[in-house]
């Protein structure tokens, strides 16, 4: 899932601070799985700036709403809801939201209320780690299904580098060096091989460096 | 002008019962001020963020949580969680440039002892010697 953290009230406060009426709205997708921007958070950040603002002697309104999703153009239709009754949004959604709220609402103001991280899973409770870069080019089949595009500090398509010490990170002990870890992995699958085999200089076309990318189905559009 | 800060203390059932069963004139000989309005909860894991930022909006100068000790909760990690939950209030009104002592947390043990009014007049005398809450200025 896509993981995000909300951003400080007091940056929020300023995105909103000439408004008199706002809509805060959150999304039940991956924010609200990662506590960032669902429907509780909605409340607490609603409150958070009604309180900012009547530090600045304003007043503010807050409606508070939830989307299903805010990536998907028929559940932002649901914002019509609330029509009439905001100045700007306040999404807790990724940027992909807040994104998809500007392009299919010209005219309204939305400003965000997270920092959209990284691709990742929970790890533990409260915590919640990076595991795929989203490059466009997978190799997880060649490397145990552990990434060393999201997962080593270097990126490192031939692992592991002299900095690895002790299944470590030279950039921090508490991080694991993945390349350590495929090497381990994919003796213990049977495929201890594969660690001879040298990746090729590395295409990264696909990764985002060229424009927006675009996926196109033509099996789905009509 | 003398300020008498408006204080609202959190308390689970279990840390307030025997301090509470004396009631307000018990309270009040034992030394509790009378400006901290006592709210009882089930349990301190139950409270909300969004209950205690209520408090705020609702004109709390300051306020404070009292839950069993750490590791002697009822519910095994409600007063944990309620910690943690003050300590994100804490950071919010640290982003805000609110004063972050104007929520506490304490741990006590159960049933009656002096911690328990002692935690009300230190967070009395903090909050007066704070002073009024930025959140209560005047609205334009």
């Amino acid at each position: 899932m896509i993981i995000a953290d909300r951003k400080p009230v007091d940056e929020i406060v300023g995105m909103v601070s000439d408004a008199k009426k706002i809509l805060v709205l959150g999304c039940r997708g991956c924010v609200t799985v990662c506590s960032a921007g669902g429907e509780r958070e909605v409340e607490i950040l609603a409150s958070l700036i009604r309180l900012g603002m009547l530090k600045q002697g304003k007043k503010i309104e807050t409606v508070e709403g939830t989307l299903v999703r805010q990536c998907d153009k028929e559940y932002i239709d649901g914002i019509d809801e609330w029509q009439g009754q905001y100045d700007a949004i306040v999404s807790m959604a990724c940027g992909v939201g807040v994104n998809f709220i500007a392009n299919l609402r010209p005219t309204t103001k939305v400003y965000p209320a997270v920092n959209t991280s990284f691709f990742g899973g929970s790890a533990d409770q409260g915590v919640w780690m990076e595991q795929c870069a989203g490059c466009g080019n997978c190799v997880l089949h060649l490397t145990g299904g552990l990434c060393p595009v999201a997962r080593c500090a270097k990126s490192l398509m031939n692992g592991p580098c002299g900095g690895s010490v002790n299944g470590r990170c030279e950039i921090h002990p508490d991080v694991e060096c993945i390349w350590q870890s495929i090497h381990d992995r994919l003796g213990r699958i049977g495929n201890a091989a594969a660690m001879n085999t040298i990746a090729p200089i590395r295409d990264w076309s696909t990764a985002g460096h060229g424009g927006p990318r675009k996926t196109l189905r033509d099996d789905l559009t009509i | 002008m003398t300020f008498t800060p408006d204080i609202q203390a959190f308390c689970c059932h279990y840390t307030s019962q025997q301090t509470i069963a004396e009631g307000r004139e018990g309270l009040k000989e034992d030394g509790l001020p009378a400006n901290v309005t006592l709210n009882r909860v089930v349990c301190t894991g139950k409270l909300q963020v969004s209950t205690l930022l209520k408090a705020f909006e609702e004109g709390a100068d300051g306020i404070y949580v009292v839950g069993c000790p750490a590791d002697q909760c009822h519910n095994i990690k409600g007063s944990q969680r309620a910690a943690k939950r003050v300590d994100a209030i804490k950071k919010a009104l640290a982003e805000l440039a609110v004063e972050p002592e104007r929520i506490e947390m304490f741990h006590l043990e159960r049933g009656f002892h002096p911690e328990f009014v002692e935690a009300a007049q230190l967070m009395n005398k903090r909050i007066t010697a704070l002073g009024p809450c930025p959140f209560k200025g005047e609205t334009k």
